[in-house]
């Protein structure tokens, strides 16, 4: 099988997040590391290879620092990449991503497109879909299982509140992966070695911009949120807190 | 034609999806500001029944948008029927539930319509004759207040939880029975039965007390600690979905999205950062106690109280305290 991963960097999970002077975008001056949904999709591909053979190309569209999540997967075991480089990917939105994605590989034929099921920045759980409409495919989302077939693909997918679904399905077919569907692997010290001389295609905005429509949903402003309830933050030694949050257990919330 | 509110409810197997009335509720209130009516469309096969159901609310109509190829659910299908139904009637407004069958066909609808979609909006603001959708970025730490441009019609979903179904007005509309239009082929997805996995042996939901594990518990054997509060205070121990993934915990002990929904007395959240997919399942506690490392973590933003420190300090001597007062 040739498969595509579509992987993406975001901040990392703990990293501290500030807001930009215009409020409309956070301060770019943080750690990344590759978007986790997306890491899963890449280790299901490195699987899927494994076991029937084929050839594994990862790609991402972001800035310059965003070629650390390509280096990483041809670490792992990914055959090639391709890098969709400029500042102005990281608010492009979930349509022309797509757009710029499926411009990309226009020359490739993929039996399957694999990606994480949202971002952890956006989380607007869009591209792989939008991705599959533009290339014309048949998808399916948030998928747990992955079994190749005779004639296409044996599917698990995962529903609400702890319900599956088997689904089959034709190739060439686009595919958004849950975490969870797998292990992760850690790449070798040899991985890292050859990752270096691995063929890796820059495309740049120019050449995909043309197929891009209008943004046609717009952040109008970025904010810490308006908070919920009035929490009561409690302070000090452990000894002094563990106290206080009993009390407050057992006098206000009246729970013990 | 007038602009309109369209509300597409869900339906799986003959039953109606409880969180299209939360779709319904965002949508009379957005009607109440824009003077926009309110439609709501169900796509089914045999569905006049649930589609009744929908009509006990204060709507203006309810389609009931039936073929038998929408008897179960596939994109394709979906995707088909709703394309023609919505260029036919063109609303301003097309309201979905965050769920996760409309997750796997909205966008696609979107882009087929060539609109854009908003996806997993918690509320709205209508400011100056503009619509926007607020919501969650960067997991919950920022919010951003988002707006179409273009014409209409706009398409957004609404998360789990973020308006409340029980208080979708009441009312009595009309059920039209619409034919939807055949699709060329066939879907190319074959969907099988959906089953759930073993039966459960734990259900959370009935729980009065959970104590709830996150990332910040770091590595398997620091369970204990959760699992020693949590008998202490005589809960059940749960957690985020990254334990479960790591195997530490069982699946059944999952909150959130893809696990359960809970609504305890007492929440006691360890070490999670407080990821949507998270807050949906349990932001219905009464009382929630966050302990986390991290003082701008979401799940302090519902917390009713908030630790910040330390949980391996923490916990240990909480476990201590709470054990000392139900002596």
């Amino acid at each position: 099988m040739k498969i595509l991963v579509c992987i993406k960097q975001v901040p990392q999970k703990d990293a501290p997040l500030k807001l930009n002077e215009s409020g409309t975008w956070i301060r770019e001056d943080v750690s990344y590391e590759v978007n986790e949904p997306d890491a899963y999709a890449l280790e299901e591909a490195l699987r899927q290879k494994e076991k029937h053979g084929g050839e594994v190309v990862v790609i991402t569209a972001g800035p310059a620092r965003s070629q650390q999540v390509l280096r990483e997967a041809l670490a792992k075991g990914a055959d090639r990449a391709i890098h969709l480089e400029d500042d102005k990917f990281v608010q492009l939105d979930s349509a022309n991503t797509a757009r710029a994605i499926a411009a990309a590989v226009a020359e490739e034929n993929f039996d399957l497109i694999v990606t994480g099921l949202q971002s952890d920045d956006f989380g607007a759980a869009q591209t792989g879909v939008l991705l599959a409409e533009i290339l014309g495919l048949p998808h399916a989302t948030i998928i747990i299982g992955i079994e190749k077939t005779d004639s296409g693909l044996h599917l698990k997918r995962e529903l609400e509140a702890g319900h599956y679904q088997f689904i089959d399905m034709p190739t060439p077919a686009v595919l958004t992966i849950q975490s969870g569907i797998n292990k992760l692997r850690y790449a070798s010290l040899i991985g890292i070695k050859q990752a270096k001389n691995k063929p890796l295609r820059k495309v740049a905005w120019a050449e995909v911009e043309p197929k891009f429509s209008k943004n046609l949903q717009q952040i109008e402003r970025l904010y810490i949120p308006v908070k919920q309830k009035k929490t009561e933050m409690i302070d000090g030694p452990a000894a002094e807190v563990a106290r206080k949050v009993t009390e407050y257990l057992k006098n206000t919330a009246r729970v013990i | 034609m007038a602009d309109t509110i369209l509300v597409v409810a869900e339906q799986r197997e003959g039953k109606l999806n409880r969180v299209s009335f939360e779709t319904i509720s965002a949508a009379q209130a957005i009607s109440k500001e824009t003077g926009w009516p309110v439609e709501v469309v169900l796509a089914g096969s045999g569905i006049g029944s649930l589609a009744q159901e929908l009509a006990g609310k204060a709507v203006g109509r309810v389609y009931a948008l039936e073929a038998p190829s929408l008897a179960a659910y596939t994109s394709d299908a979906y995707v088909f029927a709703l394309k023609h139904f919505i260029r036919e009637k063109q609303p301003k407004l097309v309201l979905f539930p965050h769920t996760y069958q409309v997750r796997d066909f909205a966008p696609r609808l979107a882009l087929a319509l060539d609109r854009t979609l908003i996806s997993d909006s918690i509320g709205y603001k209508y400011e100056n004759g503009k619509l926007l959708f607020t919501r969650q970025m960067f997991q919950g730490k920022f919010a951003a207040d988002v707006s179409f441009a273009g014409d209409g019609p706009w398409l957004a979903t609404i998360q789990i939880g973020a308006f409340r179904g029980d208080q979708a007005e009441a009312g009595s509309a009309s059920v039209e029975n619409v034919t939807a239009a055949g699709a060329e082929s066939a879907p190319r997805v074959t969907p099988h039965e959906v089953f759930q996995e073993a039966k459960q042996a734990v259900d959370l939901s009935q729980s009065e007390v959970i104590v709830a594990v996150g990332r910040g518990i770091k590595e398997q054997k620091n369970l204990a600690l959760a699992e020693e509060l949590a008998k202490a205070l005589g809960g059940e121990v749960a957690a985020s979905r990254p334990i479960c993934d790591n195997g530490w915990l069982p699946l059944e002990r999952q909150i959130g999205s893809s696990g359960q929904t809970v609504a305890p007395k007492l929440y006691v959240a360890l070490g999670i950062s407080g990821a949507i997919q998270h807050i949906v399942g349990m932001k219905g506690s009464r009382t929630i106690v966050a302990i986390n490392k991290d003082p701008e973590a979401p799940i302090f933003e519902i917390a009713d109280v908030g630790v910040v420190g330390n949980l391996f300090d923490v916990v240990p001597a909480l476990t201590e305290e709470i054990k000392k007062a139900k002596a």
